[in-house]
């Protein structure tokens, strides 16, 4: 290999193929007009911009106003535009309640939908192959290997997003809150328990 | 046919060879419907380049855990998003 | 229970869950945006690139990353309806 090759900059990182493939594919379909740099570009950026802490909020005010939570479990898109979010391309967003009796778990056997808009990308354990099969067939138990464990009387309800419906979790408020402000509140729910693989977190 | 909430279906057992959003794990499997949703484009035609029209009716429907899996003692439910032309009446 | 490989819902699994978490790589994030935008363009949908996928080899599948089994999909999708060239990925990348 000749003195040249060793400062490369590509050859030295650790990308794998799929990495020049991409980017080939991209320059690609730039050259031929399909796509734009620009529009591109601007996916790139609403990509990166989505949090969970959108998804936060959305809980955060269900919490503290009852005819919200009602609106938002009737349809989470348009409380997600009534408080300013972007509820993103997803035609249809529907939140579930966890009460004391009954929780929650989503999951996308097929593949991975997830409501990207309101929570960012998904995580890589939700993509993987071992939480796609068993969270249908043994939520007791994925849940332990997350480090919860719910009352043997709690109904678990595992949710598969099968088609064009994203799923988003109201976790139960957590107790010893009464007096919390509403940022404060959306700061103790997690994007896991906004999945249903755990619980917000308890007030500091 | 179209469902309301609270009626029992029964995921159809047929085999499909190509793309469609019916889990193995739930065909044959009775549930009951638990919100009726929009119309979407058919993904199994959409798949292959075509409109994906008429649009077909999406059902969360929720199956007893023990309905679905074999296991000693299961407990909970499963839910999952199926499509009306996937769909019977179980009653 | 038909054992398409992409369809895991209680596929014997008892691999324990890989909480590890990765921030997006470039490549990943651009590889995301260009199906968004794909898709805004109608020039492949979301269907397309489920079933792309799924036409992937079992073995393929499974040994690839999430990103990875996009760019199969997109790659042999769009080949099919012309709007790249059999191959021409191939030629760039080697120039």
């Amino acid at each position: 290999m000749s003195h040249d090759h060793d400062h490369d900059p590509i050859t030295h990182t650790h990308e794998p193929e799929a990495a020049t493939r991409v980017r080939a594919l991209a320059a690609i379909l730039v050259e031929k007009g399909v796509l734009g740099e620009d529009e591109i570009r601007a996916r790139i950026d609403w990509l990166v911009s989505r949090t969970p802490a959108d998804g936060a909020r959305l809980v955060a005010r269900a919490w503290v106003d009852d005819a919200f939570k009602e609106r938002l479990l009737e349809d989470a898109r348009a409380a997600a535009l009534e408080v300013g979010l972007d509820p993103g391309p997803s035609p249809v967003v529907v939140a579930l309640e966890n009460t004391p009796a009954t929780h929650h778990m989503v999951v996308c056997t097929l593949c991975s939908c997830y409501p990207r808009s309101l929570l960012g990308p998904p995580p890589d354990w939700y993509k993987s192959l071992a939480y796609r099969s068993r969270a249908v067939s043994a939520p007791r138990a994925v849940l332990t290997e997350f480090g919860l464990t719910l009352a043997g009387d709690v109904e678990i309800r595992v949710v598969d997003s099968t088609a064009d419906v994203r799923y988003l979790v109201i976790p139960q408020r957590p107790p010893g809150t009464d007096g919390l402000a509403e940022d404060a509140l959306a700061a103790l729910v997690t994007r896991d328990s906004m999945i249903g693989v755990a619980q917000p977190l308890a007030p500091a | 046919m179209t469902f309301g909430i609270g009626d029992r279906v029964r995921v159809s057992g047929r085999r499909h060879a190509g793309h469609h959003r019916t889990p193995g794990y739930l065909k044959d499997r009775r549930g009951t419907v638990v919100r009726v949703h929009a119309t979407f484009p058919n993904p199994e035609t959409r798949a292959y380049g075509a409109s994906g029209l008429p649009e077909q009716r999406l059902y969360l429907v929720d199956f007893a855990a023990s309905e679905v899996w074999d296991t000693d003692g299961i407990d909970g439910r499963v839910l999952a998003d199926i499509f009306e032309h996937w769909l019977e009446d179980s009653a | 229970m038909e054992h398409v490989v992409h369809d895991r819902g209680g596929w014997p699994d008892d691999t324990p869950i890989d909480r590890a978490e990765h921030e997006l790589a470039e490549w990943e994030l651009l590889m995301d945006a260009l199906v968004g935008t794909l898709g805004a363009r109608g020039v492949m949908n979301v269907d397309e690139l489920r079933r792309g996928i799924e036409e992937m080899p079992p073995v393929s599948y499974e040994a690839a990353s999430y990103y990875e089994r996009w760019l199969f999909s997109v790659e042999h999708v769009l080949t099919e309806k012309g709007v790249l060239a059999p191959g021409e990925i191939d030629a760039r990348v080697s120039a």
